[in-house]
Parts: structure tokens; sequence; C-alpha cells
């Protein structure tokens, strides 16, 4: 779900990024210049939103009986 | 010369190495020299001699021994050997038995560093077009290194304050002593195996060369460069570069920069955020501006710039139009004027006035009706007779029709 989220957040950036280029270029119709400005500002408010409620997580790796990986929360005083 | 005792040559030999065996010196001595003869046998045991100007002396090194070498020793170098002296029995010689071998000048693990360096960079471990890209905005960050060190914690906590988003996949590892190479190689390929994660991290605190010597192995070396997951080398304070640093993708001078380099800014991308929203409101301002601009360039033909005007423009017609209206009716109404002045003369003529005035008289009964007839009134009705000067009251005496139609003779009223 982690992984979903960050991608999103990069695929939203990229987004946003074509957004402002293009709106700069400003060959876009005005009503088109319009639609891109609200999807601008949508896309913004929703990156900060991820970023706001961004919490960082650490786990520790552990390999399971059957060989695949296991998380667990780490605590940083094993070894 | 009778009683002399004769030996076996086993057990003169066996003498020999009693002897030997039982001197404190021989049983640990550090000799130095120059290697030559060097060879590897299939057992693992090493063999060589050691020389000097003047005398040589002919070692060997178990494989228990060799297989803690870190460098390859070869004919040539000056070397310090240690070990004990003692007699082989078969041949009758005595050798020396080493089990540490120090490379002269530099330390051994130097050397081995050098070695090492030289061969895989000739392998091309090192090279520019073999490393990946570190991505963006990385998930899942695999951390291969002690759960216990300063590294896992400055990685946390810089990931942390740099961009919480990302996921940190501890995989604790020894990073010290000989258990710590395999560990740290494994570590690596179980994180590609199963694809953890995005980005690995690997490395420790700083230290001295022997501290950091697990990444300086070439099993690590191997395991970063076999890596398909983007691998951020962390290598303590050293100055020195470790070899695990030369295969890396990135090399990062700390576990802390390690952090710095693998995650973007929090802060930054907010103020990229900020930074594009008011870029999107310039635009959209400017592109509003430029309809405006167009639109008043539009505007400013003649006919759309002021209604009113356009409205006057019409009312001034109109004014014409009436003005011309106006003078058309007056010269109607005066045409038809003068039309009535003649009509009017023309109706004087045929007035029964003017007809008195020749000569006539008009009859009228008691209730003001023409007479035109005999028959309109009876005798003794009274009668009007008017005249162009006034009217004579007068009565029918007396009827009389004459022959001929009276309506022909009347007509003639």
């Amino acid at each position: 779900m982690a992984e979903q989220q960050e991608a999103s957040f990069e695929v939203s950036l990229k987004r946003l990024e074509e957004v402002v280029a293009a709106l700069e270029k400003g060959d876009v119709s005005l009503n088109e210049s319009m639609t891109m400005f609200e999807e601008g500002t949508a896309l913004i408010r929703r990156c900060s939103t991820m970023l706001d409620q961004a919490e960082q997580q650490v786990l520790r790796l552990k390999k399971g009986t059957d060989g695949a990986p296991q998380e667990l929360p780490f605590d940083g005083a094993e070894d | 010369m009778t009683e002399r005792a004769v030996f076996t040559v086993s057990a003169l030999n066996g003498h020999i190495r009693a002897l030997l065996d039982g001197d404190d010196l021989l049983q640990s001595v550090a000799v130095r020299g120059e290697l030559s003869n060097y060879k590897i046998y299939p057992s693992g045991h090493h063999y060589f001699t050691l020389k000097d100007a003047e005398s040589s002396i002919r070692c060997v090194m178990f494989r228990s021994s060799a297989s803690r070498l870190r460098w390859t020793p070869e004919s040539g170098m000056s070397v310090t050997a240690c070990g004990r002296v003692s007699v082989y029995p078969r041949d009758g010689a005595y050798q020396l038995y080493c089990t540490e071998l120090i490379p002269q000048g530099t330390g051994d693990l130097q050397l081995a560093y050098e070695q090492l360096k030289k061969k895989l960079e000739a392998e091309g471990l090192f090279a520019p077009e073999h490393k990946k890209p570190i991505p963006r905005f990385p998930a899942r960050i695999a951390v291969v290194t002690s759960a216990a060190g300063a590294a896992v914690r400055d990685i946390i906590r810089v990931c942390g304050k740099r961009w919480p988003m990302a996921t940190l996949l501890v995989l604790p590892v020894r990073v010290q002593g000989t258990e710590a190479p395999p560990e740290i190689a494994g570590a690596l390929r179980y994180a590609n195996r199963w694809r953890v994660a995005d980005l690995i991290i690997t490395g420790r605190g700083g230290g001295s060369i022997e501290d950091l010597w697990a990444f300086n192995d070439e099993r690590v070396a191997r395991a970063i460069y076999e890596s398909e997951i983007p691998v951020i080398s962390a290598v303590g304070h050293e100055p020195d570069v470790t070899i695990a640093d030369y295969v890396a993708d990135l090399r990062a001078a700390t576990p802390s920069n390690a952090a710095e380099l693998a995650v973007p800014d929090e802060n930054e991308l907010r103020e990229t955020l900020a930074n594009a929203e008011a870029r999107c409101g310039q635009a959209v301002r400017k592109r509003l501006e430029l309809s405006r601009r167009r639109l008043e360039e539009l505007g400013s033909r003649r006919v759309l710039q002021s209604p009113t005007g356009y409205i006057d423009l019409k009312r001034m017609e109109l004014d014409v139009q009436r003005a011309g209206l106006l003078r058309a009716q007056e010269a109607r109404l005066a045409a038809a004027k003068q039309r009535h002045v003649r009509a009017a003369a023309s109706l004087d003529a045929l007035s029964p006035l003017k007809v008195l005035s020749r000569g006539y008289a008009v009859a009228e009964d008691g209730a003001g009706c023409v007479v035109r007839s005999v028959d309109d009134v009876a005798s003794g009705a009274p009668l009007r007779v008017i005249v162009p000067d006034g009217v004579l009251h007068c009565a029918v005496k007396d009827k009389e029709r004459r022959i001929t139609d009276g309506r022909a003779a009347g007509s003639e009223l």
C-alpha cells in the first residue's frame, strides 16, 4: 500500500510538472488553460496532503522459515 | 669406538626434531626475506623459499593459515614470515612452518586492498556504464548494516526527517569480523532475490582500515556489482575509499550522507509545490491578460467600441429621416390646401345662392323641405319662398299641373 502511495506521489508530481510546462508554454486555449489550472491546483493539494500524512515506517527484514522475507517492527536493539 | 650407538634414519631425524622443538626461539620466530619459488598446491598448502643475498630456507604455510591471507603473495616480494622452525622428517630437512606472512613496507591489508582493487578494476566492476541510476522517490529502502550501530540510527533519522514516505527495511548483518563479508554479501543477494526494495544502502560507521575490512572484501564487492537494485555505499569517515565504494552505484561519505543521497528533501518538495502553484497562477493570469487584450483589440473596432454611440448615430439618421418626412408631409398638406381652395371656388360657382342671384327662387314647405312638385304641398299650405335678399311667407292659393312632364320642367331647377 505504501508503495502505491509513493508511486502516485511520483506520478502526481510528474503530471504537475507537465501541466506547469504546458501552461507556461501558453499555446493552449483559454478554456484548456483554466482546466489545466484546476488540475494543477488539485495535484498540488494532493501532493501536499501526501507529504502531510507521510509517516516513517522502519521494519526489520527477517528470513522466514520458508525463506521468504518477513517484515517485523524494528526496535534497533537486536543483533 | 666399539660402544657407539647406531640410529635408524627416522630416529636421528626424530632426535634432531626434538632438539629444535625444544628451542624456545625456534618455536616462535619472525624472519625477513624475499619470497621465491612461491607455489600453491591443490591441497591448499603454500610452499615457498625465503631467501636473502647469502642464504635461503624452505617454508610451508598450511591451508588453515593460508586461508587467512588477505593478499596474494608472489615471488620477489619482501616479507616477514612468522612461524616455527622444525624438521620435516621425510626429507630430513628443517623448514619454517609459516603461520603469518606480512608484506614489507605497506601493511598486508593495504597490499590486499591494492591487489583486489587492481583485479576488480581490470574486470570492469568499477565501470561507470555499469552504474545504475538512483530512483528519485524510493518507496522502500533496504538497509544492510548492523542493527545496533550508529549507522542505522543515522540513516533512519535523516530519512525520517527528509522523506518519511520511504519505508526502511533493515537487514541486520555483522559489519566486522570474518563473518561480516559473507553476511553482507548474503543480505545483498537476498534483497535482490526477493526484490524487497527499490534501493539498497549498505555500510557502517567509521573506523580503522581493519574495522572497515568487510567492505574491502571481494565477496561483498561482487554482491554489490551483481545487485539489480541500485546500491549506495556508506562506509565510515575513513578518507580511503573502500572497494565497496568503487563498485557501488553511488558512494556516500557517511551513513547520514547516504540517506541524504537516497531520498529527496520534503521541504524542497514543498517549495517545488509552492513554486508550481505560483507558476500555474502566473501562467493563467498571463493567459487571461492575453485574451483580454485580444478582446480589447476587437472591441476597439468602431461598431463595438460604444453601443450608445451606435444608437446616437442611428438616432441622427432617424432625425434626418423625420425631417424629410415632415417636409414631405407639409408639401402634401400645401397641395391639399390648394386643391381645397380650387374645389371651394368651383363649389361656390354651384351655390344655390348664386343661382338665386340670377333670378330664381326656392320654395320650402312648412317643414323646410324644398318644394319640387305640385304634389309636395296641399292647397292653402304655408310656403316659404326664398329670394336672394330674404324670405317671402306665402300660402298656396291653388295648384295647377303643367301638361308636359313636371319632372322634366322640375329638372330645370
